[in-house]
């Protein structure tokens, strides 16, 4: 039932490990992939020679980049990536060559004697070289620079005399954050007798990823057949393409099952991680704290590739003045190329970068006017019905004040500071934006069955371990009164859901569901409803009765599935329509924006550096909490995920989201429930919103405690160490 | 394990018994530096055990080594001798386990799942070892399994949840009558 706790579905085939992800699907004849990779990150491939792989006892087969068509790349905005390296590498870990073999030892030793000889290049790590550096790539290196110009300087008041003006300067440092997926990208591909390929692979996006497998095999769609399978875990992006496809073409080379599964370390290197940011800000105010501008330059490190770097930029534009009423912001906001990995989409993708920044800022101002932090949040809070310096006029909910301020009243922790610590409080307040933006047609279908009293439901949509799949029984345990749906995911049967993330699914899956729910019990209750002599609408269908709105008809649910045998309907749901940002960075870009506010108290020993998280406060605009359960996991998550990103997650490192010690449980001080017009049971996505506040209030903890700038992340003990 | 110049070819072999889930199995030629998850799953046909690192420190293949929780992938499986190694798949007979799996469940802990198997290795190896563990212990017992799905503490939650709920059972086994009352289905919270 919506608004109810409800035990996932899988979660018992999980616990008790018969659950099966890609690394555990097996096939007879199975071949094992180990790919070669570029140990440079920008170098000449003089030539490629597989000999050596051949002589291997137990190798079946070698692909390089001469065994697909040409140009064959990949990439969901602009495909400029290639399957294999052709001719250059541009980031250290690009594959150039995959191996197939009997044994997995015997891959790996056929991967080690594939010989590649290489003329190593300059390389650009830094993402300030791209703009006077050559170009990386024959598209050039800025993916995408958005100037953004909105309003016009505030010199004078209103009677004529010049504003009094505090000023504050910063330049900020956001590193890449690894995925960490708890299961490395892996696929099994098995050659069909038609000449095609089915791939066994855990995608969240089924349908792009097959069609790009498709496009880079020079095969039609049709022909390509992926079927998602378990997902190890997915913070935004999953599955690398290129590997797909090189499995799929090892399988039509020899005609047997091929399966590779990344090693972490090179899981670490294939990108898709958040981009790293460097961020330069100016904020303007008047004496009373009114923000009168904010101008920033925003570089993005895209990595070697497109990638999504597009979108994110798209997305973070909006986001950088943070969620304030502005009255001028010019802000510049590139995505460029560099020599590493090719970033992704991981949760908050965009917003969380900014929001450290912005947020910084605004501590910094409240220093300078000798004001309270929150205080002045407050006095600058976007409320509904004000603009975004994207021009957009926010019409849904807009709680920035009531979540700050359910954070700031909330009691402190109740623990005095441990002995010889300093403890520091911080505040911060984000914002997102949801679902796809700037005139992204997006929709997902549903079909439901009804068979007997037991409903089936059939989406696109894919469960990556959000738990979406409780949401789709609660849904139908809500209109039809069934609380054990069976879901199934449709891979590429159905037309596409999107992938998961940016609250796609909670929105446009469960409103596809909802709908189709809603047609059969609107179909089954007609009958009920025509033997009393009213219409269905009067009927409620809760806890196993059919009840009238006056409560003089009391039945059990099965009166509706009496006269019906089978009944299958199909939902669909589309996003709000958006448009394109133009080129001053305006326009109506987004269909939905969700914000969250976080205080984080810290302890921190000045001597040794080191960080105690001890209190994380949270206030979540959820719209409507649909699974109290579900909402909590999701914000522990985040909560998680984003005090890796400030205290113990490093790229270089293998794994390292906090543990146990790392990060307290989260206290939620509010869920707000001001349900988001047009979404389904006005609920919005939680995840992304949730993780975006939570790095820089752990930073304005931190200096909160220090007086220090830290003015990047991670914040390591010998940054934090103060006399 | 792989690298350039590494002679798969030269690599000692060797066949010895692996006692696993309480059956003598026969690992035949097999290279001496394998590790025990890989034995595991790809010898013995156990995918219960997860492979998230390759290195221990993403606890997913972690398995009972003489009732202690290890991770898998560091212990070189031709070493183990008369040690006896339990994985998930004979865990989950133990109703024990079941606790802890059901607790892992309820809390929101069990969400991709991919680290589950290992959590309920260290959770029942901790459970076993110690009557009523304190928070540090769970903690602690807990650390080494990261989750980005979930974060640390619903399985915290859920360890603490299922320690408590087997307390009554122990008790009430020493007692003559049954005046304390057995855990209900529901728990006892």
């Amino acid at each position: 039932m919506i608004g109810e706790s409800a035990p996932r579905p899988d979660g018992d085939a999980k616990a008790r490990g018969r659950f099966s992800y890609t690394g555990d699907l097996w096939a007879p004849g199975l071949l094992w992939c180990v790919l070669v990779r570029s140990p440079y990150r920008h170098a000449r491939i003089l030539d490629v020679d597989p000999a050596g792989a051949y002589a291997v006892p137990g190798v079946r087969g070698v692909v390089t980049a001469a065994d697909l068509p040409p140009g064959a790349c990949h990439g969901v905005i602009v495909a400029d990536r290639p399957v294999l390296a052709d001719g250059v590498v541009r980031f250290a870990g690009e594959a150039v060559a995959a191996v197939a073999a009997e044994t997995l030892h015997a891959a790996r030793a056929g991967a080690a004697a594939v010989l590649v000889s290489y003329q190593p290049l300059e390389a650009a790590s830094d993402p300030e070289h791209a703009f006077a550096g050559p170009p990386l790539h024959p598209d050039g290196n800025v993916l995408r620079h958005i100037a953004l110009r909105h309003g016009r300087p505030v010199k004078l008041r209103r009677d004529g005399t010049p504003v009094d003006e505090v000023v504050v300067e910063g330049l900020y440092e956001v590193p890449a954050q690894y995925q960490a997926n708890p299961a490395t990208d892996a696929a099994l591909a098995l050659p069909s007798p038609d000449g095609g390929v089915e791939l066994h692979v855990a995608s969240p996006y089924p349908h792009a990823d097959r069609d790009q497998v498709a496009e880079c095999l020079g095969l039609p769609a049709g022909m390509v057949r992926l079927m998602p399978t378990g997902a190890g875990g997915s913070a935004g992006t999953r599955e690398d393409v290129g590997l797909t496809a090189v499995v799929a073409l090892l399988a039509l080379r020899t005609g047997r099952p091929v399966k590779a599964v990344l090693e972490r370390d090179e899981s670490l290197s294939v990108g898709g991680h958040r981009h790293a940011a460097r961020m330069k800000y100016t904020h303007r105010a008047d004496r009373d704290g009114r923000l009168l501008g904010v101008e920033a330059q925003i570089i993005l490190d895209g990595g070697a590739y497109a990638g999504v770097s597009a979108e994110v930029i798209g997305r973070l534009i909006g986001c950088a003045a943070g969620p304030y009423m502005v009255p001028y912001a010019a802000v510049d906001a590139w995505a460029v190329r560099t020599n590493n990995p090719p970033a992704g989409a991981m949760r908050g993708p965009g917003a969380v970068q900014v929001c450290f920044a912005h947020e910084a800022q605004m501590d910094k101002l409240a220093d300078a006017l000798g004001m309270d932090p929150v205080e002045l949040r407050l006095r600058n809070a976007l409320s509904s019905g004000t603009m975004l310096t994207t021009g957009q006029v926010l019409d849904g909910p807009v709680p920035v004040g009531a979540a700050l301020r359910a954070v700031a009243e909330a009691a402190p922790p109740a623990a005095p500071p441990a002995p010889g610590t300093l403890r520091g409080t911080g505040y911060a307040v984000g914002l997102m934006p949801l679902l796809g933006i700037e005139g992204a047609d997006e929709s997902s279908t549903a079909t439901v069955r009804l068979d007997g009293g037991v409903v089936t439901v059939t989406c696109a949509a894919v469960e990556v371990g959000q738990g979406f799949v409780t949401l789709v029984r609660q849904i139908v345990d809500e209109v039809l009164g069934v609380p054990d749906a069976i879901v199934l995911q449709a891979g590429t049967a159905l037309p596409t859901a999107g992938a998961p993330g940016v609250g796609r699914h909670t929105w446009l899956t469960a409103g596809a569901v909802e709908q189709a729910a809603r047609e059969i019990r609107e179909r089954l209750l007609a009958p009920v409803a025509a033997r009393y002599g009213m219409t269905a609408r009067l009927l409620d269908v809760r806890d196993g009765r059919i009840k009238s709105y006056d409560g003089l008809i009391d039945l059990s649910v099965d009166a509706m599935y009496e006269d019906t045998a089978t009944v299958t309907t199909a939902g669909a749901c589309r996003a709000p329509s958006t448009e394109p940002l133009d080129d001053a960075g305006q326009g109506n870009a987004y269909p939905a924006v969700a914000f969250s506010a976080c205080r984080v108290v810290v302890d921190l020993d000045p001597e040794l550096g080191t960080i105690r998280v001890v209190d994380v406060t949270g206030a979540y605009d959820a719209g409507r909490v649909l699974d109290p359960g579900q909402a909590r996991v999701r914000v522990e998550s985040s909560v998680a995920m984003g005090v890796g990103l400030a205290l113990t997650e490093d790229i270089e490192s293998v794994w390292s989201p906090p543990g146990t010690w790392d990060v307290p449980a989260v206290r939620v001080a509010a869920w707000i429930e001001e349900p988001q017009p047009g979404a389904p049971f006005g609920a919005k996505g939680l995840g992304d919103a949730a993780v975006v506040p939570v790095p820089a209030a752990v930073a304005a903890a931190v200096r909160d405690a220090t007086g220090l700038e830290l003015p990047r992340l991670p914040l390591r003990p010998r940054d934090v160490v103060v006399e | 394990m792989s690298g350039p110049g590494f002679d798969f070819d030269a690599a000692p072999t060797t066949s010895y018994v692996l006692r696993v889930n309480g059956e003598a199995r026969l690992i035949e030629n097999a290279w001496i530096g394998e590790n025990l998850l890989y034995v595991l799953r790809e010898r013995l046909g156990l995918p219960g055990a997860k492979d998230g690192c390759g290195q221990g420190v993403c606890g997913t293949c972690t398995v009972h080594l003489d009732g202690v929780a290890v991770s898998a992938c560091l212990v070189a499986a031709a070493t183990l001798g008369d040690r006896e190694v339990r994985t998930i798949e004979d865990l989950d007979n133990d109703p024990e386990t079941a606790g802890v799996q059901r607790a892992l469940v309820e809390s929101g802990a069990v969400q991709c799942g991919y680290c589950v198997p290992g959590v309920v290795a260290s959770a029942c190896a901790l459970l076993a070892r110690s009557s009523e563990p304190g928070e540090v212990e769970i903690r602690r017992a807990l650390d080494g399994h990261p989750c980005r799905c979930a974060g640390p503490h619903p399985m915290v939650d859920a360890v603490r949840t299922a320690a408590r709920r087997r307390a009554p059972r122990e008790t009430h086994s020493t007692m003559m009558f049954n005046v304390i009352a057995p855990p209900a289905a529901g728990g006892t919270e």
